[in-house]
């Protein structure tokens, strides 16, 4: 027992131990030149720059930027998703019609088809919104039909028996029982819009995160490259604790196993 | 015990099952009548389509041949609601959500189906877990709130599919007990299928022996131990023990017989 507690400790203090003393040994291998600040910068100099970028609102503007367009991706992605992953899930007409174009089109690297989103979508908002969509879509779809296909016969069963028409069917079966899947299947969306709205923006993009990183890197500013990209992985963090937050109120069921 | 209605009907019921190795007739022949308020248990060996003619009463299969008649009292209350064998009831919705699924699936307002929710839950003693998920209830305790959901629907009549099946022995006969004395206040007519003969003894006004290979009706007992009943007083009686000796020995002859007939069957297979 007290060896657990001594443990749980260590462990705590090491996974702040261990981040901090990579930034400690950064900064002192730029200190005294072992690397190149010029290509990795340090810890200071990344402070240094990142002060007048926040109090200027430069960071958090593109930070807005691309925020709104993940959120407004990440809907656009997930909500037919689900819907037609229920649908799938449900019925095995709609499977056998949907299924193999799906299988055949997931392994196309989402950002191969940039180019061919540009020209349709023009190089408005709309084409980055989609960009992102299109990625989330199919993480969720995939996950969403798995969960509804996952779903015991005998709750099948149990709505029959008990009386529940096509709608009382999907809000009390199909949707519960399928719901901590497509809580995994957002969660992988989220990942995907993040990777994706850096190459999004990097073409035809006037603002954002990704273009922040691509700016810096026309114009060889180092640091606001890292503050960038210190950014994503901020936001990568914050979703992923909103959607865990989600999930414990959608789903107070699955919490107390 | 003779009933003056009649509440479910069957005539020449069989169900065949298409496999790729050929048919199998699962049920054949099936005539019977069970009366309003009757206690009906089915017992027989495994793969005698006892569960088979339970769905089938359920609506949850179709039959191959034949007819049932469930008779309606009240055009409100619903025909049958099942308790299922193994474990039926939603981990997504709390208890008291989960008993009064079925009336809420009939509209009926959320106060007043929590309120009939509210009178089963205490029935069952799990007032304590009102608002609790299935994940902090233990194997008893969820066949507790299946028995419960379907009182609680109303319907005019009860099919348990082996509810105690799964249960070990002490939590199997509180809940006997249980199921006696919410169905002495309630006399549902109720089919109860069982693989024990103790259980059917127990509960069953009437027994069915069921034969396996195809499934037809060996045999049906009248069980008139007097109500109501007491398990371990019953169990005692001279009238039990004779009872449980003549469904046994029928049982026995078709236990031995079907599995004389499947190692004949696997030998031929080579």
């Amino acid at each position: 027992m007290i060896k657990q507690d001594y443990s749980s400790l260590l462990i705590r203090i090491l996974s702040i131990l261990s981040p901090l003393s990579i930034l400690i040994l950064w900064e002192v291998m730029a200190r005294v030149h072992i690397i190149d600040t010029r290509l990795l910068s340090s810890p200071s100099l990344i402070l240094h720059a990142f002060i007048p970028l926040l109090l200027s609102g430069e960071l958090l503007y593109n930070t807005a930027v691309s925020v709104q367009r993940v959120l407004w991706g990440f809907l656009a992605g997930s909500a037919p998703g689900i819907v037609l992953g229920i649908g799938m899930g449900l019925s095995p007409l709609i499977r056998s019609a949907f299924e193999p174009m799906i299988a055949a089109t997931y392994p196309i690297p989402k950002l191969a088809l940039m180019p061919l989103i540009l020209l349709v979508f023009g190089l408005g908002e709309t084409s980055k919104i989609f960009t992102i969509a299109i990625g989330v879509f199919y993480l969720v779809v995939i996950n969403t039909m798995a969960g509804v296909l996952s779903i015991d016969k005998i709750y099948l069963d149990v709505a029959q028996n008990f009386g529940a028409n096509r709608k009382n069917f999907y809000l009390t079966v199909a949707l519960p029982g399928a719901l901590p899947m497509i809580f995994a299947g957002l969660k992988l969306g989220m990942g995907m819009a993040l990777i994706l709205i850096v190459a999004a923006e990097l073409s035809a993009a006037k603002a954002g995160v990704g273009w922040m990183i691509w700016r810096a890197y026309d114009m060889f500013a180092i640091e606001q490259m890292f503050i960038a990209l210190i950014t994503l992985s901020f936001l990568g963090y914050l979703f992923s604790l909103l959607l865990d937050a989600l999930e414990n109120w959608v789903l107070p069921w699955k919490k107390q196993v | 015990m003779a009933y003056e209605k009649e509440s479910i009907s069957v005539t020449n019921l069989s169900k065949i099952f298409h496999t790729t190795s050929g048919e199998i007739t699962a049920l054949q022949d099936i005539s019977l009548s069970i009366g309003e308020g009757e206690f009906f248990c089915i017992v027989g060996p495994s793969g005698c389509g006892k569960t088979t003619l339970l769905r089938i009463l359920a609506g949850l299969d179709s039959s191959s041949g034949g007819t049932i008649s469930l008779k309606t009292t009240n055009v409100d209350r619903p025909i049958n609601s099942m308790v299922f064998q193994e474990q039926s009831i939603f981990p997504w919705m709390t208890v008291i959500d989960n008993v009064s699924y079925g009336l809420r699936m009939r509209n009926i307002p959320k106060k007043e189906r929590y309120e009939i929710a509210n009178h089963y839950i205490e029935m069952i003693g799990l007032s304590k877990f009102t608002h609790a998920y299935p994940s902090q209830l233990s194997g008893g305790m969820k066949q507790r709130v299946s028995v419960a959901r379907a009182f609680a629907n109303d319907p005019e009549i009860l099919l348990m599919d082996e509810p105690f099946g799964a249960l070990d022995e002490q939590n199997r006969i509180l809940l006997q007990h249980e199921l006696l004395r919410i169905w002495e206040e309630a006399r549902k007519t109720t089919v109860f299928i069982t693989h024990s003969i103790d259980e059917a003894l127990c509960l069953g006004d009437r027994i069915m022996v069921m034969s396996a290979n195809p499934g037809m009706i060996k045999t049906i007992i009248t069980n008139d131990l007097p109500r109501p009943r007491k398990i371990s007083e019953i169990r005692t009686s001279l009238q039990y023990n004779q009872l449980f000796q003549s469904i046994w020995q029928i049982l026995r002859d078709e236990v031995t017989n079907s599995k004389a007939n499947s190692s004949t069957e696997e030998k031929s297979n080579y």
